[in-house]
Order: C-alpha cells, then sequence, then structure tokens
C-alpha cells in the first residue's frame, strides 16, 4: 500500500505557520544557521549535492541555477514564484497554510548561498488571505530575530496566469505589463530591475530547510534518483480523496490516484487523467504506473508540472474539456508572441467547431500543425505547452474526436 | 571570436553578436517582422526562427546569442513551416485589401506571404475587428492591417519619447491604443509619424498622402527639411512633377542629424508645395489692398522705406526678426545685414522664442 512520506507538510495543522516560535520549537531555523555557517559556494554545493530540482514545472536543479549568479554583482534579488496559476494546483498555497516559515527560512537559505538580502514573494492575487499569512509570518520571523539581515517582501498579482512565467513574473512585480522576456539573458544574470536574480518556486524554497539540516545525502536517497525528494500532488476531478498528499517522486500515477486518491468516484471507470495542470498532457489508463517523477513524466510527453492531478471518469466528454481547456488558454495569452497571440485563439476556434459538431478532418490536422508550431515557436512556456492537452487528446482518445466529425469518408460521424 | 555553421558554411562572428546579424553575414536571408535595427529587441513576431542542431525548439535569431559551434538551418521543413503558419494566423486577421492600401508595394507582410506562397490562410474563422475611427489630420491607424510587431510603441518610446501608444488588452484581443483607447489627439501624441516610419505594413499611413501614390510610383528624392535649422534629412515623393509626400531617410550616413526621424511639420507639412493659396510673387500693400510686385520693384521699395525710416527715426528704430525657416548662412547675412548695413544691432530669431 503506497503511504505520504511527509518532510514539509510533517507538522501540518500542529504548528501555526504564521508563528516563528512554533516552527523553532519543531527544529526550524537551524538548516538557515547551518547555511550561513558555510562558504556561499559549498551551499550551492550542497544544495547541487541534493539532486533538488525545480517544483515549480521546469524541473531544473535549484543549486545549478544559483550557480550562475555572479558572486560579485553589488545587489541581488531572491524571489519566490508563488503565482500558482494553473487550474487544480493548490500545493503552494497548502505549504504557506501549514508551513510558511520553512518558505520563509529556504528564502533566507538562498540569499546566504548568492549573497542576496532581499526576497520578494510574488502571490498570485486570488490568495490575498496568503498575503495576509505571509505578512504575519515575516513580522513574526523578524520578532524572533531569525532573518537577520535577509528581508522578505509579499507581492500581490492580479490574477494573470502568464505571470507564473518567472520572467513575466519579474516584469510584473516591476509594475509592468505580465509579458514574459526573451531568454538569454536568464534572471540570474538579469532579473529584477536588471540585477541577478533568482526565482524559485515555493515547494523548491522550502525543501531547503530539510535539505540543510538532514543532509544532501538524506534527500537525494528519497523517490526518484533523478528528481530526488517528495512531491506534493493536488488530486482534483472525479476523484474519491480529493485532496492533497505528500508523496515520495517515485510513487506511479496509479499509486496517486488508486490508493492515496481511493480511486474513482461513484463506481465509475477511469477514463484520463491529466497532470500538471491545464498546459499537461492527458494520460490513459495504460500510462498509469508510470512514476510522477519529472523524467518518467517527460518520457511519455507529459509534465510532472505543478503536481496537479485532475483525474476524469469514463462519463467526461475529452473533447468539450479541452474546449474549456483552450478557451483558458485563448484568455490567459498576454499577446506578445505570434504563435501563441493567434494560436490560442484559433484553437479555441476549431475546438469548438469541433465540439460543436461542425469540424471535419481537416480541421484535426489544422490542429496539429499549429500545435506544432506553437510548441517549436512560441516565445515562452504558455505558448509551447498550450496545445499540449488537445496535442495529447488527439494521440489518446482520438475516437472521441472523430464520433464529433462531420460524415465526409463513412467514418464516424453523429 | 566563435565559429559556427549556417546552412553548412562556417563563419566566425565576434562574441555576443545575435544569431540573426551571422545569418545576414552568411549570407542567409532572414525574414523578420518586429525587429528594428534602431529599437530594443521584443523576439515577439518569431518569423526569423531558425533550426539549431540539438535543440528541441526553434530559436528567434533577432534574441539569441550565437553560440560557438552552433550548426543553423535557416530554411529547413521545420522552419519554413512555422513561417507559413505564423504568416496565415497574421493573414487570418488582416484586412486583405492590397489593391488599395498606402503601402502596397512596401509591405513585409506581403513581401513574406510572396516569398513563402501563402496566399490565404488556412484560420477561417473570426477575421479583423480592430479598427476604430481616430478623427486626426495626420495618422491613419487601421489596426484591422495591424501585425502586433508594436514597432511603433517602442519608436514612440524610445525615439520620439511621447510614450502616447501602449499595447491594451490581453491574448488575440490585445490592439495598440492609446491611454483609455481614446483618440490621438487627446493622447500625449506629437504627431511626428515615427510610427508610421517603423510600421511594416499598412496599418499606420499618411492621411496627407492618402490615394497620391503608392510608394513604388514615387521617386524618392533626398533632401533636407526646409521648416528649421535643425537641418533633418528627409525624402520627398515626387510623382509626376508633385510632391505627394514625405518619408524618412532610416540611413545613419545619408541622414546624419535625425536618423530619419521627423517632427509633425517635416513629415506632413508639405502640401504648402502645390497649394493654390501659396504666394507666388512678392506683395505690396497699396491703400489697404495687396498687389502683385515683381522682386526688383518690391526690393527697391524696402530699401528705400528702410533708408527713410532710419533717417527719420535712427538705425535703432528698425529691429531685424529671422526665421528658423531659412539656413544659418542666410540667418548670418541677416544679421550682418542688420549691424553692418543698417546700423542697429536690434537683432532676434524665432528659434530663440
Amino acid at each position: 500500500m503506497a503511504q505520504e512520506y511527509r518532510v514539509l507538510l510533517e507538522y501540518a495543522d500542529k504548528i501555526d505557520p504564521a508563528n516563528a516560535a512554533d516552527y523553532i520549537k519543531v527544529g526550524g531555523y537551524k538548516g538557515l544557521e547551518k547555511a550561513r555557517g558555510m562558504e556561499p559556494k559549498a551551499l550551492i554545493e550542497e544544495v547541487k549535492k541534493s539532486g533538488l530540482r525545480g517544483r515549480g514545472g521546469a524541473g531544473f536543479n535549484a543549486g545549478m541555477k544559483w550557480s550562475f549568479v555572479p558572486q560579485d554583482a553589488p545587489v541581488k534579488y531572491v524571489v519566490c514564484n508563488l503565482d500558482e496559476g494553473e487550474p487544480g494546483t493548490y500545493k503552494d498555497r497548502i505549504i504557506c497554510q501549514k508551513n510558511a516559515q520553512a518558505l520563509l527560512e529556504g528564502m533566507a537559505i538562498c540569499g546566504a548561498a548568492i549573497g542576496s538580502n532581499q526576497g520578494y514573494i510574488y502571490c498570485r492575487g486570488e490568495y490575498p488571505f496568503v498575503v495576509d499569512l505571509l505578512k504575519r509570518a515575516v513580522e513574526s520571523a523578524k520578532a524572533e530575530g531569525v532573518l537577520g539581515d535577509f528581508d522578505i517582501e509579499a507581492r500581490m498579482g492580479a490574477g494573470a496566469y502568464v505571470c507564473g512565467e518567472e520572467t513575466a513574473l519579474i516584469e510584473s512585480i516591476e509594475g509592468h505589463r505580465g509579458e514574459p522576456r526573451f531568454k538569454p539573458p536568464f534572471p540570474g544574470v538579469e532579473g529584477l530591475w536588471g540585477v541577478p536574480t533568482v526565482v524559485n518556486n515555493v515547494e523548491t524554497f522550502a525543501c531547503l530547510p530539510y535539505i540543510l539540516t538532514r543532509g544532501a545525502e538524506w534527500f537525494a536517497g528519497i523517490g526518484a534518483p533523478k528528481y530526488p525528494g517528495t512531491k506534493i500532488v493536488t488530486l482534483t476531478g472525479d476523484v474519491v480523496n480529493s485532496t492533497w498528499f505528500e508523496v515520495p517522486t517515485d510513487m506511479t500515477l496509479r499509486e496517486v490516484i488508486f490508493e492515496l486518491g481511493g480511486g474513482v468516484k461513484n463506481g465509475k471507470k477511469f477514463k484520463a487523467v491529466q497532470v500538471g495542470g491545464t498546459s499537461g498532457a492527458f494520460i490513459p489508463e495504460a500510462n498509469l504506473d508510470c512514476p510522477i517523477d519529472f523524467d518518467s513524466m517527460g518520457n511519455m510527453g507529459a509534465a510532472l508540472g505543478s503536481g496537479a492531478v485532475l483525474v476524469l471518469d469514463e462519463t467526461r466528454d475529452i473533447v468539450d474539456v479541452v474546449t474549456r481547456i483552450s478557451k483558458f488558454f485563448e484568455h490567459e495569452s498576454c499577446g506578445k508572441c505570434n504563435p501563441c497571440r493567434e494560436g490560442t485563439f484559433r484553437c479555441r476556434e476549431i475546438m469548438e467547431k469541433i465540439n460543436n459538431g461542425n469540424g471535419s478532418e481537416k480541421d484535426i490536422d489544422n490542429l496539429q500543425l499549429l500545435s506544432k508550431v506553437m510548441q517549436k515557436a512560441a516565445l515562452c512556456g504558455l505558448g509551447q505547452a498550450a496545445p499540449i492537452p488537445i496535442d495529447s487528446t488527439i494521440k489518446h482518445f482520438k475516437h472521441e474526436y472523430s464520433r464529433k466529425l462531420v460524415v465526409t469518408s463513412g467514418k464516424g460521424g453523429h | 571570436m566563435i565559429s559556427l555553421t549556417i546552412d553548412g558554411k562556417e563563419v566566425q562572428v565576434p562574441k555576443g553578436t545575435m544569431l540573426l546579424e551571422a545569418c545576414r553575414i552568411a549570407g542567409a536571408d532572414i525574414p523578420t517582422l518586429c525587429y528594428d535595427p534602431d529599437l530594443k529587441l521584443a523576439g515577439s513576431c518569431r518569423m526569423c526562427v531558425v533550426e539549431a542542431k540539438g535543440r528541441r525548439n526553434l530559436l528567434a535569431t533577432c534574441v539569441t546569442p550565437a553560440e560557438n559551434g552552433m550548426e543553423i538551418h535557416t530554411e529547413s521543413s521545420d522552419v519554413i513551416e512555422a513561417r507559413k503558419i505564423i504568416l496565415e494566423l497574421l493573414l487570418s486577421r488582416h484586412k486583405l485589401e492590397c489593391h488599395t492600401c498606402e503601402s502596397d508595394g512596401d509591405c513585409k507582410l506581403q513581401d513574406y506571404c510572396y516569398r513563402y506562397g501563402v496566399a490565404d490562410s488556412r484560420f477561417d474563422g473570426e477575421g479583423p475587428h480592430f479598427t476604430k475611427p481616430d478623427p486626426n489630420p495626420f495618422i491613419m491607424r487601421d489596426y484591422d492591417k495591424c501585425i502586433m510587431c508594436t514597432r511603433c510603441v517602442r519608436a514612440c518610446d524610445e525615439i520620439t519619447g511621447a510614450l502616447a501608444i501602449n499595447i491594451k488588452d490581453r491574448g488575440h484581443h490585445a490592439k495598440i491604443s492609446t491611454a483609455f483607447d481614446g483618440n490621438l489627439a487627446d493622447s500625449t501624441c506629437v504627431f511626428c509619424g515615427q510610427c508610421i516610419m517603423v510600421c511594416p505594413v499598412g496599418a499606420l499611413t499618411s492621411k496627407v498622402s492618402a490615394g497620391k501614390g503608392k510608394p513604388y510610383q514615387t521617386e524618392k528624392v533626398v533632401t533636407t527639411c526646409t521648416y528649421c535649422g535643425t537641418g533633418c534629412t528627409l525624402a520627398l515623393n515626387v510623382k509626376g512633377d508633385k510632391v505627394v509626400g514625405v518619408t524618412s531617410v532610416r540611413d545613419i550616413e545619408k541622414s546624419p542629424v535625425n536618423n530619419g526621424a521627423l517632427c509633425v511639420k517635416g513629415r506632413f507639412g508639405w502640401d504648402f508645395i502645390n497649394s493654390d493659396e501659396r504666394l507666388t510673387t512678392p506683395l505690396i500693400r497699396e491703400n489697404g489692398e495687396l498687389r502683385q510686385a515683381s522682386w526688383d520693384e518690391a526690393l527697391d521699395y524696402t530699401a528705400s522705406r528702410l533708408k527713410g525710416i532710419k533717417e527719420k527715426h535712427g538705425a535703432d528704430s528698425i529691429a531685424m526678426f529671422t526665421s528658423a525657416r531659412v539656413t544659418n548662412e542666410e540667418n548670418y547675412l541677416a544679421q550682418k545685414f542688420t549691424r553692418a548695413v543698417l546700423g542697429t544691432n536690434n537683432v532676434d530669431h524665432c528659434a530663440r522664442l
């Protein structure tokens, strides 16, 4: 029987997340103390050695990211990505609401590694209560004196999905329109207000105190060797236990859905699962024995992404679901680059046409061609990932599309 | 120096060179829409994408630095496919009326559609819906032809500093707009027309030149603007024996003062040349009425009146006020004449105001 492995959420609901003293009682801020006693280079090496990879979606090695920051730059920033815009994802909110001090400690550890004394938390506009909580948490940590000269300010977004992309997030903090920048230069070299900046996800930062106190080897030994540690997943949709779990990264999707999640609701059969949020691929039953770690998911054309797990039962209309998703991306495209601005709009149009029973095989061909160009030529991850739900469902659930097409060659129809 | 291969040809470029430049050195013709050498990079049109060996995604050459050992293919099947689809996406939101378009023959969208054989768009849903009338005398804004390259926004910010326009709304519904989507006249726009200068299509054109001649029907006569002493270079667009427009000369060698930038007067204020109301001879006022005179008569009359005033009231009763619309040399002569011939230091100039 698959079981949770709680590290970040071990003391969930047992401590007051805003209260630094509570956190210190259960071993908090020991990691920061240790980090501050280390040479920055050794600290970065320790994080590299742990194998910690980004928990926001791109899965980049955290220590490696930090090592790109020029040590001699006079001003540097630590930015926490709490935009959490993927529908179905709420793990960063849970981390804040259960263990906010670990996030603050993690950011301060990053500050010690790169030589920064200013951190910013960019919180999605839909979480004003989380901003309140974080502000109280920062006050409490300051009152305990544990943050030293490291200051943290919580900033709020205005509800744009694209601001979860790190450079659009930086633009937004700067007060500009939330649009991604081209890379390079990467934020590590030229980020917030033009200075070297590390942008990491909430979960990534929150892992750091435990890596420091329990050691890089301990962390590297949990879960999948190439994407070690635990992962907080959030189950939504037609699943019995629609809640969050912290699991080792080598747990399979089947274990997550059928053991922890209790299987499909109302005794219905499983149809598909979308992992990683709205931009993730839809995975059929045949692929459920795949571990959830970043690389295993990537190998089958899916993405772990933010750890959202959306389960669809046998009665769900895949084409209708994907049509709604295409509407979401049409709305959330910032409009900067051609493939995404126009591509998301046309994807939605064609998906609606098919969903309404007016589509043809030619429309499917056009969708696939458009999808390919968007994935290869769009400026940022939004435009590149937006057609993946379409692509993956045409691949795995083509019959559902065919059923809705206008009869042209004796096949399909309605 | 770093070394890379572009379409099978090895080139060496200094570190920091963008791929676009490297490709051009290698002789590859890379299409661009949002790129403008005088503006900050946007990297947004994605027309300049190329394939790099070992990279999953195509690279936008205008914003990607060349790297040692890169193997670039500028016209691979994936690259051509991407460019064609991007063109089709743009066509599907574009008002296709090339036959009456002011930019016909001088339009990058048209050129690239021709180059890649894109006659029509497979995306046949909703068409363009972006234009709203803007009743100003100078700039025609037809956003049903806009390709959202944002060159106008950047030129307005970076060249003129007017910050009159920016992007409004998001996604497909994003459009170029003044604050609160009002008219240009109510914005900080100074009608310099730098936006027209950088627009690669027919979305921004001159209302003053509308219908008077397509770009390829006019001869471009490079000259100096006569409005002030700055000495901006501009090109008079001449059709037959008439000036029908003014365009920028975007070459720092030929336009060293202004590098193509103009002001509202230089760009739009040329219609006096063929105006019926234009003075063609000197006029002398007699008994409250103006009558035509020859230059000889007018000069003699002026000389005798100046002489008469000086004799009766003294030289300091006369002042010379000169104009920024004449050259430095002529202004010099005017003050010299005032001091040496008229005998007064009462000299002033409109540019001092």
